[in-house]
């Protein structure tokens, strides 16, 4: 465990003990000069000769039938080359994930929310694009709508899809709802639970929705030919994914479709599905050019992204030492317009960080006109852990016990059950808690006139399919090659685990993000799985490739390969009978020896380990606007290893900041008719620089035993306990309890006013 | 559509380009100069992603009408490093892990230049002030702040 103060510069290294040469060292990242040299290519910055610009034509309204589209004048502008309407695409089947998807990237019949795509045009400029979308004539017949949860649920709201029937309730509906889903776990009795408590709390807590927020906006360049194959270049999660969903929205062969990952401007989740991609095909098919197609970045807040807002009902008992008795939970969670399973995901973390005999929790999974929901950055798990560590945090007020050995003590242990099914494997989260218990912060007293508040958070993290493919090169460097899109830094911990089973410097290790024609089938970057999963992959292709090493010794010694083994980068005869080889020794003659060498894994990537982390501020509350400040901020985060501790801090530190914006000030705010009133990040407003202090990172590294190097995944659980700490930072240091997000000034301030009177 | 013949300086070159009178600063040095290091992730001027300096002052790209750079210098991200040496701005970023994605990190060059040639021992909240107009959604700014702060370092004390 090491606590970063100084410089990130100076080589403070997240895992001291570890004895690996290069795992846990911060070399510089091997992409990197291209991207402070403005060089690097996002998928915007592509131009193709001939190239025309899409534009997307969107719905003005919530939930309408589509009446007619007519495209004549539009058809008749200058320099418009070719114009998409639904009708263009292949009929979507009645329900299910393929027709989300292919109802989200273009409406049919219904309009489902204001942002909807409805038709595109190709043309010369952009300006041309824009005014023929623009002079597309679309007839709406208004159907009413519903923009929240308590809305939607209502017995006599209006229903989105005449076809959707509550899952998880028996017997099965036989009117169709809003109600997508229902989700239930329990154990044992919460009755008995709550009669075994000396204290309850009951509490009503709701979060708004919020955007992901990746500064660059969804972007493609397609290029489809005369043949009927496409070349792709877009930003996005994961360009196995985009090869596959556009080819199910166009219903072509994915082997027509060749996607180049273009680097990615920030995903946190939100690009881990497609939009514009299958626009662009179809539009670039029908003009036999290029097109590119850039999303505004009122498009971006209108029609994609959301995190879903959510109401989360509390009841908890607690006995008066401490213990947490029992648990229940009633989570609803917006999905957008079409079915997801946020409030699965949200009953699945809610009470994921304490050990229970008894729980009930019940979760409902919503449709309403906005925005389809994406993933976010740990999804779900924000808003229920806000809940649940806001009533955690009165608990502990109540018994007497700090907050945080209220927390130790309640903690689950391997071998427990998790409240979701299985028992938990190897988990940091006591370390963790202690952590931040021994932390300079948590141990320094609460300056005069500030609040303090800490939280914990859980996630899950995945596994899913990685490839990688490592090719070493005849003087001595190897190539790795993956399927995995960097979003934060991951080639250079791919070069790192490389370097470490090869012994080869880092720095003579390319790593390279392979399009979908050179590597092998790879998952999304998603679910903090890259370094996790395609790492294993990668250890994999080495370990192959140190065997195929030692065999080219072998052979050149004339030596049996039992005699060779693979040490720091070179061959040593076991017997001492000859003077090591160098790996560039070996590439150097490898002509001789059999042939170049490469080697390539794929693999389902098994037992990645849950993440969790703790975390505490203080604040302080301006009293006469409500405007809360963070004075200090520290977050212990269970990383299992780190490979490339400075990535894995900015992982932390990102996922905080997200975490306080989300707390503070980010939502998304509808007007009564509809549309989104603040698409644009003048009125949507996410943290900037003079918002925040340093954010301290505190590293544990409980190993995860499923990987080589002991990765349990960073990318998520930072943003977890963030809303719970602002929460009860902010009851600390005003006395008020506010359980309703965001804690903005006005918010804040009324509740202040409120609690005065 | 009648284009507007612009001559202006950029990163030291003279350039000239033919631009619509209504295009943005921002699209005329991507698409006619090639200079992709700014980017467009608003195109209202709220996240910086854009900024140059224009006649010495940082400005967001976009916000400026490509016709009105007739005569002006400006500076881009691909106009901080020589041949042979990145500015240390550019070093300090990489060696601080400054980055993560890699969007923003042009626009916050750029601006934390601006601020190092007016104020070149600038305090942590002066940093976190004068680059308050980029957004970046990745880092959380911990390791921008404490990188330009040890640029500040490096340019006031040279090796």
């Amino acid at each position: 465990m090491s606590t970063t103060e100084a410089p990130a510069s100076t080589g403070t290294n997240g895992n001291g003990a570890s004895g690996y040469r290069w795992v846990g060292t911060r070399p510089v990242r091997h992409d990197g000069l291209d991207k402070v040299a403005g060089k690097a290519r996002y998928a915007a910055d592509l131009n193709l000769p001939g190239m025309l610009y899409g534009h997307i034509l969107r719905s003005p309204h919530p939930h309408a039938r589509i009446v007619s589209i007519d495209t004549s004048a539009a058809e008749a502008m200058p320099g418009v080359k070719a114009v998409v309407t639904g009708a263009d695409f292949p009929e979507a089947p009645p329900k299910g994930a393929t027709r989300n998807l292919m109802c989200t990237v273009i409406a049919r019949d219904t309009v489902l929310y204001s942002g909807h795509a409805v038709a595109a045009v190709a043309a010369s400029t952009r300006r041309e694009a824009k005014a023929a979308a623009e002079a597309i004539e679309v007839t709406y017949e208004l159907l009413p709508h519903v923009l929240n949860i308590a809305d939607a649920m209502a017995d006599d709201a209006p229903v989105l899809h005449d076809n959707l029937f509550t899952r998880g309730v028996e017997p099965r509906p036989t009117e169709p709802s809003n109600i997508a889903a229902r989700t239930v776990y329990e154990r044992g009795d919460v009755e008995q639970g709550f009669a075994e408590a000396d204290i309850v709390i009951e509490r009503e807590f709701s979060t708004q929705a919020v955007h992901q927020g990746y500064i660059e906006p969804h972007a493609c360049v397609v290029d489809c030919d005369q043949e009927g194959k496409a070349v792709i270049w877009a930003s996005s999660q994961g360009h196995f994914m985009v090869r596959s969903s556009t080819a199910t929205v166009l219903g072509w062969d994915t082997s027509r479709i060749k996607v180049i990952p273009a680097e990615i401007g920030g995903g946190f989740g939100g690009k881990t599905t497609i939009y514009i991609e299958p626009v662009a095909a179809l539009l670039s098919t029908k003009a036999g050019r290029p097109v590119k197609i850039v999303m505004s970045r009122e498009d971006v807040f209108r029609a994609t992204g959301p995190a879903p807002g959510a109401i989360i009902k509390m009841k908890v008992g607690a006995r008066n030492d401490g213990t947490i008795t029992t648990a229940k939970a009633w989570l609803a969670y917006e999905n957008g317009a079409f079915q997801g399973i946020a409030a699965m995901l949200g009953c699945m973390c809610v009470v994921s960080a304490y050990t229970l005999d008894h729980l009930y929790v019940e979760g409902f999974d919503v449709v309403l006109n906005r925005p389809v929901n994406v993933a976010y950055r740990a999804p779900s798990a924000p808003a229920a852990a806000f809940a649940m560590d806001s009533v955690v945090d009165e608990i502990a007020a109540r018994v007497g016990m700090d907050p945080i050995d209220l927390r130790i003590h309640n903690c689950p242990s391997q071998g427990d059950p998790t409240p979701y099914g299985p028992k938990w494997p190897m988990i940091g989260l006591r370390e963790c808690l202690e952590a931040i218990r021994d932390s300079d912060h948590y141990q320094s007293e609460l300056p005069e006139g500030q609040g303090r508040g800490v939280a914990s958070g859980f996630w899950f993290n995945i596994g899913e399919a990685p490839s990688a493919t490592v090719n070493l090169n005849e003087n001595g460097t190897a190539t790795v090659i993956t399927g995995s899109p960097d979003i934060g830094g991951s080639r250079a911990s791919m070069a790192l685990m490389a370097a470490e089973e090869l012994g080869l410097d880092v720095h003579l290790i390319q790593p390279v993000v392979g399009d979908t024609e050179v590597v092998g089938f790879t998952d999304v970057t998603e679910g903090s799985r890259a370094t996790f999963a395609t790492g294993m992959a990668v250890v994999e292709a080495c370990r192959d490739l140190k065997e195929q090493l030692r065999k080219r010794a072998a052979k050149t010694w004339d030596c049996d390969v039992e005699e060779v083994e693979w040490v720091d980068g070179s061959a040593v005869h076991g017997p001492g009978e000859q003077e090591p080889l160098t790996l560039a020794a070996i590439t150097g003659n490898a002509k001789r020896t059999g042939g170049p060498l490469g080697a390539t894994a794929s693999l389902n990537a098994r037992g990645a380990g849950p993440a969790f982390s703790v975390q505490v501020a203080d604040v302080s509350v301006d009293q006469e606007t409500g405007r809360v400040t963070v004075e200090r901020y520290t977050t212990a985060q269970d990383a299992g290893t780190a490979i490339h501790p400075s990535y894995v801090e900015g992982q932390m530190q990102g996922g905080v900041v997200q975490g306080i914006g989300w707390a503070l000030n980010e939502e998304y705010i509808y007007s009564d008719d509809g549309n989104l009133e603040n698409p644009g990040f003048l009125d949507y407003r996410i943290p900037v620089a003079s918002d925040l202090p340093m954010i301290e990172t505190c590293i544990v590294e409980v190993p995860n035993p499923s990987h080589p190097y002991g990765v349990r995944g960073v990318g998520e659980v930072g943003i977890v306990p963030p809303l719970p700490v602002m929460a009860n930072a902010v009851a600390d240091a005003t006395g008020v309890r506010i359980s309703d997000l965001p804690l903005s000034p006005p918010r804040v301030l009324e509740a202040l006013t409120a609690a005065e009177s | 559509m009648s284009r507007t013949h612009v001559n202006c300086e950029v990163n030291g070159d003279a350039v000239d380009f033919l631009t619509e009178d209504g295009e943005s600063l921002l699209n005329a040095l991507r698409d006619e100069l090639g200079l992709i290091g700014a980017k467009e992730g608003c195109g209202t001027g709220d996240c910086g992603a854009c900024s140059i300096i224009m006649n010495g002052r940082l400005q967001c790209s976009c916000l400026i009408f490509a016709p009105e750079a007739d005569g002006a210098a400006i500076t881009t991200c691909e106009g901080l490093a020589s041949a042979d040496e990145l500015h240390p701005l550019q070093q300090c970023f990489l060696e601080g892990a400054a980055l993560q994605c890699g969007i923003c990190t042009p626009g916050f060059l750029v601006a934390a230049k601006a601020l190092l040639d007016e104020n070149p021992d600038p305090t942590e909240t002066e940093v976190r002030y004068a680059l308050a107009g980029n957004l970046c959604r990745c880092t959380g700014y911990d390791k921008i702040v404490r990188s330009v702060l040890e640029a500040a370092v490096q340019i006031r004390t040279p090796a």
